[in-house]
């Protein structure tokens, strides 16, 4: 990877000046050893009017490969520096960050001994970045992050592939910065705002961290209008997100094996970063920022992560049409809590649990004896339990929920004889064509006295004005259904399996289109007599096995078995 | 003394009275115990018991409480442990009746409540309980006790022993026990003779072949018809009523009961059922209409009716001889059998696994009027509980109770109760034919109280897949590898792409093996070359080998089906059929070019007559598809192109500014040499994976490369020599051809696969595939793959070889190891192929059993088991790079 820094000069301030401001001499070749490679300087030009200094990484493919591959924190937390095919050889990551800061140590500083007025002085600077990766709105955000510090920048991004127009762009942008700063800032910019823009470190954050975004954001962070993603990027601790990654290896395995991405199938739960524990030894780090406001929980929304898919939120323009702060998610499982009040339900089932956070409120409830989380994803079902403590809950807490992996396409004999069951926003991750496996699994085989469903209202969408038309609200949503669909579907379970069923909208009204959510709530439907007949049958089949036996075993076992 | 109860083998037989000893028994006393059953020894303290286990029983056999003192607190003798050592010993000893093992209960168990907690364990278990008492006088006990030092009981334990024992010896068989069998002191005690004993229903040396006939109820012309159909000759009474019916090749009829009630000649049906077991020439399981029969005719009170009344007028008509033998055959009724080597379990009603062979109350309930769930429909009906469709036992069961309109399989259970009373038929199945004969009824004799139902118990619909059958740790037991164990992280894997991303397991019959590459090269430059794996195979012993071009697609397996009703009636499941990935998914998302695709294979199919030829309604193939674009476009864009653009962009900067160094006359010429390296690599990467990607429209630009047919209708074709299929495969490939010509210049979408024969042995034939391999790797190809031309080949060592070897050419392996590998090849060629051989044939393995087991037409979730387990081994660690 490359990056040249170039200046103009007069005689009075000859432009190799640059050479004694980068304690590197302009008619030399010089190399340094990284971590990763080898980092060599030189000058394709320097005279008194224009001076360039380049600098060459020379990435290490194996020690690359080692440390992608490396178990825990001997490893890296960028998971492409494993791959055989990676673009950090030649993508301007955080690698040449630190390989900056490694070979312009003094530089950076703003440390010159032999003209120690030079360092304080702005100068004409021009840098060129020929590929540097950026993860989310390319050209859009270097010039957020760039330009209000000052710089001129001009971003093209760089096509995938000439070949195949079709493609589009990469996520490379060919950048030039051009302005008049002081060197030291100029390399503290890149040297905190490469990462940033990539989204990736190879390294992890540890917790002196924010000391040395701290030092380097020095006097200009603190004003900078992206400070918020800055930060959060900068210091985002993907380390727990990442083991978990390690954990599902034999998932991504599954990924690879059919080229796809492993975020492609373990889309069950939002890859968001992960949210600071009181274990965390950089618990503190919000309020260590250099920020005046804390940033609100709708700026810290993953907007601008990395991700193949967007994060299942619901658009948030759902809160403003509802003029309430309670989201979408809460209001449903307030329904759902409410319905299952209802019925009096004692044990519950949450199928597709996701992570937790309905097994966390039901646990809240005192007429909840038992709650089983049941999710296909291990992901979901990790996060959940430490989401919800387990480990640290009480034994009497503990014993009240139990987090199972299960697929509800398959039956599943755990699942059997409990008051009832949710499946809140489930069905529609479910192909169309596999549904009636889960009709079976939850209504003929599991058949809980009570099951409440929950999915989103297709109609409702066009009043979102963030959703494109015709999406669907999650990337993961196999279908969407309009409140007529949903009924026929519930009412045709209803019949099939003997329950009955009545609907209840979730989320604000609205008179056209109904609410964002819809819930179906089934109930064991209970034919009269029915019971009684059933006794009576018994009673039968009893006597016709226990008479015209030698000792009264048979009678006594039949009664046994009913 | 030796008293019996028989249980289930014969419920109307007398009760038994506790006999009197004889005086002066003669030594040798005979003890029978049955081969299944729970044996508690009862005696007090040094009467004997352990030495008499030791000497009758297997060491493993034979559970003492004094030993599972000693398991618990260290001290045989510590009689504190005592809760906790009967805790692990009801424990174990649950855990062996589980089993089906005989278990001796080595304790004193002189106390009713300690033989109480057995009894109820061997209920639980429906094993009978047997007790063998030895009555031993106090003072030897006491001589044998004060021998043994580690034994110190205070003196007034052994007379409270005998005290209990005496207490307890009128009452066993009241408690429960169905054998007693008491021995009185030393010296019968040392003469005595255990006699191992079948069940009665455990007839596993009987192998057939059988006819197994359903539901009769007194449809003797049906029956008579059927069993003419079937083959056997009738004899007749001088009243021309048929009393017996052997086959002349020595089969034996089974009927699973309901002979009796509702049809116009039970006694007819009974007579001629009665003659035929009587003769040895069938078997006959009572029905619940039989014990209700037993029951009037012992003058029990019953409710008539069901048809009962019909068999009471009926029966009014015969001799009293005739009535009497009648009543003697229903108390002779076995309530089901095991049958050959217990692979064929018989019984009326349907038998869960657990209960095959055991004898209990409940057993027998269970056989004649099997499970309900207790409601009831709206006929008044009990709802059966749908046993069948969570049976996962390896027994076929065969039975009958429940009318259903068409005999089906459901997880290897057979319901042949066809209503032929109600005016359905009369259905037989033949064991192990597997071979379904039915006659259709006369007439409707009796109206049925609800509809037929529309389908076997549980349904179509009703055929659900059980997490149990796929999660945690698994053993899947295949033909040519014998025991494949499945990992359970591996197994939760699998479970969360097969249910949320996988097409319906119905369709789902195989998914493609993993394979290995060839054996790493030394060649300059290579890491592959084809002369590795002739190397390999010559070394394996296998001579005749193929080399099939390896296109650079997509791995797809394609069903299709001749028409949507020939998938509808194999698969329960209407369509054209489907494609998939390696993991199962619907390989496009484009329904309407699936359906394309299928339209193609399937008009290739019917025109080159392979469905005629293969007498199916389907073909399973694998296949390549092509372009590699068409599926793993996000992952060029993303990983591949990515890297390309990246390098594209940055090396010519760096090497324009390391031009004006050079000309600064700055010494960077080492440097700029290992840039332009660096160029070249990176644009013949990019040129490496361009050539698999081309853009499509519609069918236009879309290849699909059959390379194996891999099931048919009945068979799985995967054994056939690789020569066969491709002679297959071309055909289908010529007559798409033709169709698109004679469509008028349509492309053809079947795309041939290039291959060449080689004998390892021969230099020449090896140097001349090599040559090919050249060829294909220098135009980009991808390589070739080397498989054995015959199928399941094993080596010297009785060992499977690989079913094949890939050889990828030097500038496909660009994509893998990355642009500049062939800089690395000194590190790369440490690879280690050990694992991806290893998981190769596994994974081989198992998709060979799925194939099987789909021909053999097992239940769904035999085949989901094997299929399954190739999902959850291809998430195995192993390098995704071999």
């Amino acid at each position: 990877m490359f990056v040249s820094i170039s200046t103009t000069g007069t005689a009075e301030n000859p432009a190799s000046d640059l050479g004694f401001l980068l304690h590197k001499h302009p008619d030399k070749v010089q190399r340094f050893t990284t971590a990763h490679g080898t980092a060599h300087v030189f000058y394709p030009e320097s005279g008194e009017d224009a001076c360039t200094a380049a600098l060459l990484l020379e990435v290490d493919p194996a020690a690359l490969l080692r440390q992608g591959r490396g178990k825990g924190r001997s490893g890296s937390p960028d998971l492409a520096l494993a791959e055989y095919v990676n673009d950090r050889p030649y993508a301007a990551s955080s690698l040449l960050a630190v390989a900056l800061r490694t070979v312009f140590r003094s530089a950076m500083k703003g440390e010159c001994g032999h003209r120690p007025e030079l360092p304080g002085r702005a100068m004409p600077l021009r840098i060129a970045l020929p590929a540097v990766p950026v993860a989310g709105d390319g050209p859009a955000l270097v010039e957020r992050l760039f330009a209000p510090l000052g710089w001129q920048v001009e971003a093209t991004c760089v096509p995938l592939d000439e070949s195949f127009p079709e493609w589009g762009d990469s996520r490379y942008v060919r950048l030039e910065l051009t302005g008049t700063l002081r060197l030291a800032d100029a390399l503290q910019h890149l040297y905190v705002l490469l990462p940033v823009l990539d989204g990736a470190k190879h390294y992890w954050v540890a917790p002196d961290e924010v000391d040395k975004l701290l030092a380097a954001g020095q006097g200009w962070l603190a004003d900078h209008p992206e400070r918020a993603l800055i930060t959060r990027r900068y210091l985002s601790r993907r380390w727990s997100l990442t083991r978990l990654a390690m954990e599902r290896l034999a998932l991504a395995r599954l990924a690879e094996a059919d080229d796809r991405e492993a975020e492609e199938l373990d889309n069950a739960v939002p890859d968001t970063p992960e949210e600071v524990t009181a274990t965390d030894p950089t618990t503190d780090v919000e309020t260590e920022l250099p920020t005046d406001d804390a940033s609100t929980p709708a700026q810290a929304a993953p907007t601008g992560e990395p991700q193949p898919e967007p994060p299942a939120v619901e658009p948030p323009a759902v809160e403003e049409a509802a003029g309430r702060s309670e989201s979408l998610a809460v209001q449903r499982r307030t329904a759902i809590l409410a319905a299952l009040a209802g019925t009096g339900a004692a044990r519950v089932l949450d199928l597709g649990c996701g992570q937790g956070e309905l097994v966390g409120a039901l646990l809240k409830e005192p007429r909840v004896t038992e709650v089983v989380g049941v999710d296909v994803s291990s992901r979901a079902l990790t996060i959940a339990a430490r989401r919800l403590r387990l480990d640290r809950m009480p034994e009497r807490q503990a014993r009240r929920v139990r987090l199972v992996q299960g697929a509800l396409t398959y039956t599943d004999a755990r699942l059997k004889g409990y008051d009832a069951a949710v499946l809140c926003e489930v069905i529609e991750h479910l192909d169309l064509p596999r549904l009636p496996a889960l009709e079976y699994a939850v209504f003929g085989a599991a058949r809980p006295a009570a099951v409440v469903v929950t999915t989103p209202n297709v109609e409702y969408n066009v009043r979102w004005e963030s959703l494109p038309a015709g999406h669907v609200r999650h990337g993961d949503h196999r279908f969407e259904w309009s409140r007529a669909e949903f009924t026929a579907w519930a009412e045709q379970v209803a019949d099939s399996y003997g329950y009955t069923v009545a609907f209840e909208p979730v989320g604000p009204l609205d008179p056209e289109v109904g609410a964002p959510t819809q819930l179906a709530h089934f109930r064991l439907a209970e034919p009269a007599d029915t019971a009684e007949l059933a006794k009576t049958d018994t009673a039968k089949a009893d006597t016709a096995a226990g008479t015209g036996t030698p000792s009264n075993d048979l009678a006594l076992e039949g009664s046994a078995n009913r | 003394m030796t008293t019996e109860s028989p249980a289930d083998q014969n419920p109307a037989a007398e009760t038994p009275e506790a006999e009197t000893p004889e005086a002066g028994l003669p030594a040798g006393r005979r003890l029978p115990v049955t081969d299944v059953s729970l044996v508690v020894l009862i005696g007090s303290t040094g009467s004997g018991k352990s030495s008499f286990a030791r000497k009758h029983f297997l060491p493993t056999q034979v559970v003492s409480s004094d030993f599972c003192r000693g398991l618990v607190s260290d001290d045989e003798n510590d009689q504190s442990a005592s809760a906790d050592a009967f805790d692990v010993l009801h424990y174990v000893v649950g855990k062996r009746l589980a089993a089906g093992r005989l278990t001796v209960v080595d304790a004193t168990n002189v106390q009713q409540h300690a033989r109480r907690d057995l009894i109820a364990l061997a209920r639980e278990h429906n094993v009978l309980p047997i007790a063998i008492v030895l009555d031993v006088p106090a003072e030897v006990c006491a001589e044998r006790n004060r021998a043994r030092p580690d034994r110190q009981l205070p003196a007034h334990v052994i007379p409270r022993h005998q005290r209990d024992l005496r207490r307890s010896l009128r009452g066993l068989e009241r408690e429960g026990f169905r054998k007693v069998h008491v021995l009185r002191g030393v010296e019968e005690i040392e003469h005595a003779e255990i006699v191992p004993e079948k069940r009665y229903n455990d007839l596993r040396h009987l192998t057939g072949p059988f006819d197994i006939v359903g539901d009769i109820h007194g449809c003797r012309s049906e029956l008579e018809t059927l069993l003419d159909r079937l083959g056997y000759a009738i004899t007749r009474d001088d009243q021309g009523r048929p009393v017996d019916a052997a086959h002349p090749e020595g089969r034996t009829a089974v009927f699973v009961g309901d002979l009796v009630d509702r049809g116009p000649d039970s006694p007819g049906v009974l007579r001629l059922v009665m003659g035929m077991v009587a003769a040895g020439h069938a078997l006959c399981v009572p029905g619940n209409h039989e014990n209700k029969l037993g029951r009037w005719m012992d003058g029990r009170k019953v409710t008539v009716s069901h048809g009962l009344q019909e068999t009471i007028d009926q029966l009014a008509g015969e001799s009293e001889e005739f009535r009497a033998q009648v009543r003697e055959f229903m108390r002779g009724l076995v309530s089901h059998y095991l049958l050959d080597g217990g692979a064929l379990v018989v019984c009326h009603a349907g038998l869960p696994e657990k209960f095959h062979g055991r004898a209990s109350g409940r057993v027998r309930s269970h056989a004649l009027y099997g499970d309900t769930t207790g409601e009831t429909d709206e006929y008044g009906l009990p709802v059966r509980y749908p046993w069948a469709e969570e049976y996962r036992g390896r027994a076929l069961v065969v039975y009958g109770h429940t009318p259903v309109p068409v005999a089906s399989f459901l997880n290897n259970t057979i319901c042949l109760d066809t209503g032929c009373v109600f005016g359905g038929s009369l259905t037989a199945l033949r064991y192990p034919e597997r071979e379904i004969v039915g006659v259709p009824a006369e007439q409707e004799w009796y109206e049925p109280v609800r509809p037929l139902h529309q389908d076997a118990p549980g349904g179509r619909e009703g055929r659900p897949l059980d997490l149990a059958d796929v999660a945690g740790r698994r053993v899947v037991e295949t033909g040519t590898l014998g025991n494949v164990a499945v990992r359970e992280e591996n197994a939760a894997a699998a479970l969360e792409v097969m249910s949320r991303f996988a097409l319906d397991p119905r369709l789902l019959a195989y998914l493609p093996p993993t394979m290995a590459p060839s054996p790493t090269s030394r060649r300059e430059g290579l890491l592959e070359h084809p002369e590795e794996a002739f190397l390999a195979y010559r070394h394996d012993g296998v001579r005749q080998v193929i080399c099939e071009e390896k296109h650079m697609g997509s791995r797809a397996v394609v069903l299709v089906a001749r028409d949507d009703a020939a998938l509808d009636k194999r698969f329960g499941l209407p369509g054209p059929g489907a494609i998939w990935t390696r993991t199962g998914r619907a390989f496009l998302s484009d329904e309407q070019l699936t359906g394309a695709i299928l339209d193609r294979l399937r008009a290739a199919a019917e025109q080159s007559g392979l469905f005629d030829e293969l007498d199916t309604g389907w073909l399973l193939l694998d296949a390549e598809l092509m372009p590699w674009s068409l599926k793993a476009v996000d992952l060029l864009r993303r990983q591949y192109a990515a890297v390309g653009a990246a390098a594209g962009a940055a090396l010519p900067v760096a090497l324009d500014a390391l031009a004006k160094a050079a000309a600064r006359g700055l010494d960077v010429a080492e440097l700029t040499g290992r840039q332009q390296e660096r160029t070249a690599d990176a644009l013949a990467f990019t040129e490496a994976y361009r050539r698999y990607c081309w853009p499509t429209e519609g069918l236009d630009g879309i290849r699909l490369a059959p390379f194996q047919l891999l099931a048919a209708e009945g068979a799985n074709l995967a054994l056939r020599p690789h020569t066969e299929h491709l002679d297959l495969i071309d055909r289908l490939v010529a007559a798409d051809h033709r169709l698109a010509e004679e469509s008028g210049g349509g492309t053809p979408v079947l795309h041939r696969t290039g291959r060449m024969l080689v004998d390892t042995e021969d230099e020449a034939s090896t140097a001349a595939a090599v040559a090919w391999w050249e060829e294909l790797t220098g135009a980009g190809g991808e390589g070739m793959v080397v498989k054995p031309v015959e199928a399941l080949q094993r080596d010297g060592s009785g060992r499977p070889v690989q079913p094949g070897l890939k050889v990828r050419g030097r500038e496909y392996l660009r994509i893998i190891y990355g642009p500049d590998y062939i800089r690395r090849l000194d590190r790369l060629r440490q690879r280690s192929l050990g694992h991806k051989r290893s998981l190769a044939q596994r994974e081989y393995a198992l998709g060979l059993e799925a194939l099987d087991r789909l021909a053999a037409g097992e239940p769904l979730w035999r085949v989901h088991e094997a299929v399954f387990a190739v999902l959850a081994l291809e998430s195995e660690p192993v390098d995704p790079r071999l």
